[in-house]
C-alpha cells in the first residue's frame, strides 16, 4: 500500500515545487507593487488579499480586481501571473493524470487491491494458479459449491475471461506469474484460510515451483498439480504433493477399462464426470484389436496401459525412426484410407485418434468410420475452442486433457473418500457388481449429473447428529429422508462407510452410525443441500427420527409442561 | 557532488535560517518581526516538505515528519496574523507573541530536520 503513495509523491515532486514557487512569486509581487485605494491614496496589498487574489486567479475563477481596482503596474504583474499559474496547474494536473494512466501504476494499483482483498478473506479458499480450460472448470464448479477461490493467471485475456464468466461469488484475481514465490505470498499462500493450492498452469516447471514453494512454506497444506511428463510426476511426488494428475495417463487408464470391464468403466465415468455416458453405450464390442494413431505422449501412455491389459494393438505414426516396438506399426498420419486399411481398420474394434492436431484427429475418425461403421472411436481434442465440432463429431469418446484434469481434481476436492471408493471398487469387485451398482445409480439420478459428497460425524461437520440423547440410535436411513416430509427419501444413495480402518462399500440403510464415522454419498446435488439441514439442525433431525415437529424454545417447553399437568 | 543533494540541503538550511530570522528579536515587538520573512519561511518550508516526499528510508520518514510539523506551525502563525489583521482588531502584542511563539515551535522542528540531515550525511560518508 505504501508503494503507491510513495511513487505518487515522488513523481509529483517537481510539479508541486513549481506550483509553490509560482504562487509564492505571484503573491510576493502583488504585495510589493504599490496600488491605489478608491480615494486615490497609495495603498499596498497585504499577504492575505494577495493570496486570496492569486488563489482565484490561478484556478481561473476570476472575481475581478479586489479590494480596489488595480493600477496599471499591478495589471502588468497580474497578466504575467495568470499565465504562470495556469501553466503550473496544467503541468501538475497533467503529470498526475499521466501517472494514473501509466500501465505500471495500474498494475501496482491492481496488485494492491488484490492483496487487500485476499487478506480480508475470512472463509476457506483454494489458490488456483492458471485459469485455462482446467482452471476455469475447477473455479466454476467450486463457485457452484460456494467455495471461494483466488486466481493467479499469467495472461491478461484469461483474467478478462474470468471477469466475463459471471461467477456467483466474487473471485479475487491477478494477472501475474504464479511461479514467483512473492506472488504466491500475495495471493494468500500463507493465509490461515487457504486450504489448498492447485497448480494448473500449462508449464510443468511453473507447476513444480508452485508446488515446491507451497510445500516449503506450509508443509501440511494440500497441493494438487497437473503434469505432462513422467519426470515432473516423479519430482512432484518426491516432496509429498498430494495429488499429481497426468491427463494422458489418467485417460489411458480410464479408456483401458472399457475394453474389459465396461460397467466398472461406466461407474467410474458417472462418479468423476459431470456429464456421464448413458448406460446404452455399453453394448458395443470393444474386445479385440485397437488402432492408435499418433505415438506422442498420449500414444505412449495409451500404449503402456493397453499392453498391460493385454489388448492387441496396431500403431500408426509418421515418425521415421524405427523403434523396437513389439506392436505392428504402419507409417503415416492415419487421415488417408490407404494407411488405415494397411493397419487393418476393417477387423479392428476401436481406433484412437491421438495426434497433436485437432483437424487431423477429426479426419481420422471420419475416414475410419466410413471404412468400418462399427468401430469404437476415441478422439483427442487439443484446443478448448473446438468444443462445438467435437461435440458433434459422433465420436464415442472425446479426450480433452483440460477437462480430465479438472474432473480428477474436483473429485479429490469434493471428498477425499471418492478416490478411496474407486480404488476399492477396481480392486475388489467385478463387472457384475458394477452393473448392479450402476442400475441403482441410474434409478436415483437418471440422466442428470451425479454428485457425490461425504460427511464425517464430528462437531464441525455434523453438530446436530452429535446432540442426540443416549437412547436414540442414529441409522443411515434417517439421513436419507427428506427433512420436509419424512415419508419421502432424498434422491441419493450411500456408497461407502468408513470407521477407522474398517471400510464397507454400499452400506445398508440400517447401518448404525457412531461418532467419527465417515459416509460417502452420491446422488443429485439438491439432496446434498437438504441433507445439510438434517445434519446441522437438531430440530429437523428430531422430526426425522420421531415424526414430531420439535421445538426447543422456552415458550414451547412451558406449554408442554403445562400440557403434562 | 550530487546536484539533487545540494538543492535538498539548500532548502532545508534555508527554511531553518529564514525561520530563525523571523523568530529572533523581542517576542512582542512588531519592529523585530517582518511579515515578509514569515512569508519566505513558510514558502521555503513548503518546498522542503515536497522535496522530502518519496524517501522510503527511516531517516527520510523522520525528516518528512519534522517538515510537516514546521509547516503546520508556520501556517497556523500565518493564519493567526492574517485573521487578526483583516477580521480581528489588528495585530496587537498578544497576537504577535503567539505568532512568534508558533514560529519558535517551527524553528525547533527545522533544527531537528537539519540535525537529521547532518546525521544522515555523516552516516553515509561519501
Amino acid at each position: 500500500m505504501n508503494d503507491v503513495i510513495y511513487i505518487l509523491l515522488r513523481r509529483l515532486r517537481a510539479p508541486l515545487v513549481t506550483l509553490i514557487l509560482v504562487y509564492a512569486v505571484s503573491v510576493l509581487g502583488l504585495v510589493l507593487i504599490p496600488g491605489q485605494d478608491d480615494q486615490g491614496q497609495p495603498w499596498r496589498m497585504d499577504f492575505f488579499h494577495a493570496f486570496y487574489f492569486v488563489s482565484f486567479m490561478g484556478s481561473t475563477i476570476g472575481f475581478g480586481e479586489v479590494p480596489y481596482p488595480f493600477t496599471d503596474a499591478q495589471r502588468f504583474w497580474t497578466l504575467a501571473c495568470i499565465y504562470a499559474t495556469v501553466i503550473a496547474w496544467l503541468y501538475s494536473i497533467g503529470t498526475l493524470l499521466a501517472l494514473l494512466q501509466e500501465p505500471a501504476f495500474g498494475r501496482l494499483m491492481r496488485r494492491r487491491a488484490f492483496v487487500n482483498e485476499v487478506r480480508r478473506l475470512r472463509e476457506p479458499f483454494y489458490l488456483v494458479c492458471g485459469y485455462g480450460v482446467t482452471g476455469s472448470l475447477v473455479v466454476k464448479k467450486l463457485a457452484a459449491r460456494e467455495m471461494r477461490t483466488v486466481v493467479l493467471e499469467l495472461k491478461q485475456e484469461r483474467v478478462d475471461a474470468l471477469e466475463m464468466d459471471g461467477l456467483s461469488i466474487r473471485v479475487p484475481r491477478l494477472c501475474a506469474d504464479a511461479s514467483l514465490p512473492d506472488m504466491l505470498h500475495d495471493a494468500g499462500l500463507r493465509h490461515a484460510c487457504c486450504i489448498g493450492v492447485l497448480a494448473l498452469t500449462d508449464d510443468d516447471q511453473a507447476n513444480l515451483s508452485i508446488a515446491i514453494a507451497s510445500k516449503v512454506l506450509v508443509p501440511e497444506r494440500m497441493v494438487i498439480s497437473r503434469t505432462e511428463s513422467d519426470v515432473t510426476t516423479a519430482n512432484l511426488g518426491s516432496f509429498g504433493t498430494d495429488l499429481v494428475v497426468d491427463p494422458f495417463r489418467a485417460y489411458a487408464e480410464y479408456l483401458v477399462l472399457t475394453t474389459h470391464a465396461p460397467y466398472t468403466h461406466l461407474v467410474y465415468d458417472w462418479l468423476l464426470n459431470p456429464q456421464h455416458r448413458p448406460m446404452a453405450t455399453v453394448h458395443k464390442r470393444r474386445e479385440g484389436r485397437w488402432i492408435i494413431c499418433g505415438y506422442g505422449r498420449f500414444g505412449r501412455a495409451l500404449y503402456g496401459a493397453f499392453r498391460q491389459a493385454g489388448v492387441e494393438l496396431t500403431l500408426i505414426d509418421e515418425g521415421k525412426d524405427e523403434q523396437a516396438l513389439p506392436a505392428p506399426r504402419v507409417q503415416g498420419i492415419g487421415t488417408e484410407a490407404v494407411t488405415l486399411e494397411a493397419a487393418g481398420v476393417t477387423e479392428a474394434v476401436g481406433i484412437v485418434a491421438g495426434t497433436f492436431h485437432d483437424a487431423d484427429n477429426l479426419s481420422i475418425i471420419m475416414t475410419a468410420r466410413a471404412l468400418n461403421p462399427r468401430l469404437t472411436t476415441v478422439v483427442r481434442q487439443n484446443l478448448g475452442e473446438n468444443d462445438l465440432v467435437f461435440q458433434n463429431s459422433r465420436a464415442d469418446f472425446v479426450m480433452e486433457p483440460g477437462r480430465i484434469i479438472a474432473n480428477r481434481i474436483l473429485a479429490q476436492i469434493k471428498t477425499p473418500l471418492l478416490p478411496v471408493f474407486i480404488e476399492r471398487m477396481l480392486r475388489e469387485h467385478d463387472d457384475v457388481w458394477a452393473h448392479v451398482l450402476l442400475n441403482r445409480m441410474s434409478h436415483v439420478v437418471g440422466e442428470r449429473e451425479l454428485d457425490s459428497w461425504s460427511f464425517r460425524l464430528c462437531d464441525e461437520e455434523t453438530p446436530a447428529l452429535l446432540m442426540l440423547q443416549q437412547e436414540q440410535v442414529l441409522k443411515l436411513r434417517t439421513l436419507m429422508k427428506d427433512p420436509r416430509d419424512r415419508t419421502r427419501s432424498l434422491p441419493c444413495m450411500p456408497l461407502m462407510h468408513r470407521r477407522g480402518e474398517q471400510v464397507r462399500l454400499l452400506p445398508g440403510e440400517l447401518c448404525e452410525l457412531q461418532q467419527g464415522d465417515e459416509i460417502l454419498f452420491c446422488g443429485l446435488s439438491e439432496a446434498l443441500h437438504k441433507m445439510e439441514w438434517t445434519v446441522n439442525n437438531y430440530n429437523q433431525l428430531q422430526y426425522l427420527l420421531t415424526g414430531r415437529e420439535h421445538s426447543d424454545t422456552l415458550l414451547s417447553r412451558l406449554l408442554h409442561r403445562g400440557g403434562k399437568h | 557532488m550530487n546536484r539533487e543533494k545540494v538543492i535538498f540541503a539548500f532548502f532545508i538550511v534555508l527554511a531553518l535560517t529564514l525561520n530563525f530570522g523571523f523568530f529572533i528579536g523581542e517576542t512582542s515587538n512588531p519592529n523585530h518581526h517582518n511579515v515578509y520573512e514569515l512569508f519566505a519561511a513558510l514558502v521555503a518550508s513548503l518546498i522542503c516538505t515536497v522535496l522530502k516526499f518519496g524517501d522510503r528510508t527511516h531517516v527520510g520518514a523522520m525528516m518528512l515528519a519534522t517538515s510537516l510539523v514546521a509547516d503546520l506551525q508556520l501556517v497556523a502563525a500565518a493564519v493567526i496574523w492574517g485573521y487578526a489583521a483583516q477580521v480581528g482588531g489588528g495585530v496587537d502584542e498578544m497576537i504577535l507573541a503567539s505568532v512568534v511563539s508558533l514560529s519558535g515551535g517551527a524553528l525547533m522542528a527545522n533544527i531537528l530536520s537539519v540535525v537529521l540531515l547532518v546525521v544522515e550525511t555523516v552516516l553515509v560518508r561519501r
